[in-house]
């Protein structure tokens, strides 16, 4: 399977299942397009027919450039078949080794976020602080449970894990402290709206989180719609400067400024400019998942705004790199050369199988976005797993367990897709919440062409 | 004349080879 498209000027042609990517002028490129349906006289003459024009385009240039097409195939490189279905079912025979936890330390937050998907952090419960006891037993279950893998990755997550700062230091301490003998390597990442930010956060995570995540919105009035505290004031005047101080701390360790855009910020990109403008260089922007008839939802209507602003957003990032002030974007962080290999493309983010949240009180969810559900409760950190067939249902839970992806060019770069959005999209974790999809494939044709450009030596 | 430039990218199909090692990162 292959997908062409053109995108700033390039052509581009992706070769779904070695994952080559070529880029073609539009001869080749219209040559690409007949190749494996049209005879190869036939497509000589509508060649000619099409650029009679263009001297540089004769019938022994095209039959070179179907012999490179044909040399392409044979190498592996263009038209390649789907050989990996059958690793996809070796998945229900795999190990039930966990590698990475998400610690909901705080079912509890300080503001009041109308779009929470974690209704403000309770999770549609009773709000709850996780103790230092029900955390260690989680770390220690992680470590009980990990078989050979060596790098664990634990998420300080809520409602707001400030607020429960103290317990969040202590478990890494406990980590720290059995790293060498268990013989394990601990990462941390703290997500946090701002609001409890100080020195000694900024400190401690400076030195223990391999990766801080801040919620801002974007543009002042764009914030504060929907990142209000109790009392109904916005957040960003109080969070902007914690967050200036954090990002130019953190050197160059890893964070994001992570925002989310609804139905009143189509214009998203303005949002990610004003937060390059506040002097932020490692930015995301996630759209809203939310009930069709919520007034912040995005729209079909809205699609090719958002479509148009994805590629503004690519155009503008090549043209900050060229300026040598670049900036990154979660979404466009392909890696084409030394990129996940084909058992994480397939199997996607591990959630209920290799990655699990814990609540509280330590009861076991397949993730953050099941917490609260009883039909996803797994089990808990002190008997591990007691509901195996959640288990078994996130196992078989890849890109290939889903109809709806057999022919889409882009399933090798979303494994599927979000469990959980097909979960509330469609009753089913193997659905495809088909918004979402189309939104993933401009964002993969931006991030593939910027990748291009980058190869040849043209940004922008 | 050369239409058509690859970018150097990973081989799926040769990643397949490997097993997967597990070790990468973990939305």
């Amino acid at each position: 399977m292959i997908h062409q498209y053109k995108l700033n000027g390039y052509n581009i042609v992706l070769d779904v299942y070695s994952g080559s990517v070529h880029v073609v002028d539009d001869v080749a490129y219209d040559i690409i397009g007949m190749f494996e349906k049209t005879p190869r006289g036939q497509i000589v003459s509508a060649i000619l027919e099409k650029y009679a024009g263009r001297p540089d385009v004769t019938a022994e240039d095209i039959e070179q450039c179907i012999d490179d097409v044909e040399a392409l195939k044979s190498a592996g490189k263009l038209f390649t078949q789907d050989t990996y279905e059958n690793i996809a079912s070796d998945f229900k025979n795999r190990s039930d080794d966990i590698k990475a936890l998400c610690l909901h330390v705080a079912h509890t937050c300080n503001l009041n976020c109308e779009y929470c998907f974690a209704s403000q952090g309770k999770y549609s419960g009773d709000r709850a602080i996780m103790s230092f006891e029900v955390g260690k037993q989680a770390l220690d279950f992680l470590v009980e449970h990990s078989g050979n893998h060596v790098n664990l990755e634990v998420d300080f997550f809520g409602g707001e894990p400030l607020m429960n700062w103290d317990t969040v230091k202590r478990l890494v301490e406990y980590a720290r402290s059995i790293e060498a003998e268990r013989g394990k390597k601990f990462r941390f990442t703290l997500t946090t709206n701002g609001v409890l930010v100080d020195q000694d956060v900024i400190e401690f995570s400076n030195r223990e989180m391999h990766n801080v995540v801040m919620s801002l919105d974007g543009r002042r009035e764009v914030h504060d719609r929907f990142r209000k505290d109790y009392a109904g004031n916005g957040s960003y005047d109080k969070v902007v400067p914690k967050f200036q101080e954090f990002a130019k701390a953190r050197g160059n360790r890893e964070y994001y400024i992570r925002g989310t855009y609804t139905h009143y910020n189509t214009d998203f990109t303005q949002d990610i400019f004003h937060m390059a403008d506040l002097g932020f260089t490692k930015l995301s922007m996630e759209p809203v998942v939310c009930s069709t008839d919520d007034p912040c939802a995005l729209t079909e209507e809205d699609l090719p705004v958002l479509f148009e602003q994805y590629e503004i957003l690519a155009k503008d990032m090549l043209r900050r790199e060229r300026e040598g002030h670049p900036i990154t974007f979660y979404h466009y962080m392909i890696d084409l050369k030394h990129g996940p290999c084909i058992y994480k493309r397939i199997s996607g983010c591990g959630s209920g199988t290799e990655y699990m949240a814990v609540t509280p009180w330590g009861d076991l969810y397949p993730c953050h976005q099941f917490v609260g559900d009883p039909k996803y409760l797994m089990g808990n950190v002190w008997d591990g797993v007691k509901n195996n067939n959640i288990r078994d249902e996130f196992r078989k839970c890849n890109v290939y367990a889903r109809p709806d992806c057999s022919d889409c060019w882009a399933k090798l770069y979303c494994s599927g897709g979000c469990p959980a959005n097909a979960y509330h999209a469609t009753g089913d974790i193997t659905g495809t919440y088909e918004y979402g999809c189309k939104l993933f494939r401009k964002r993969m044709e931006c991030a593939i062409m910027m990748e291009a450009a980058k190869s040849l030596g043209e940004n922008g | 004349m050369k239409r058509i430039v690859t970018i150097e990218t990973r081989d799926l199909a040769c990643s397949a080879i490997n097993g997967g090692c597990g070790e990468c990162q973990t939305c």
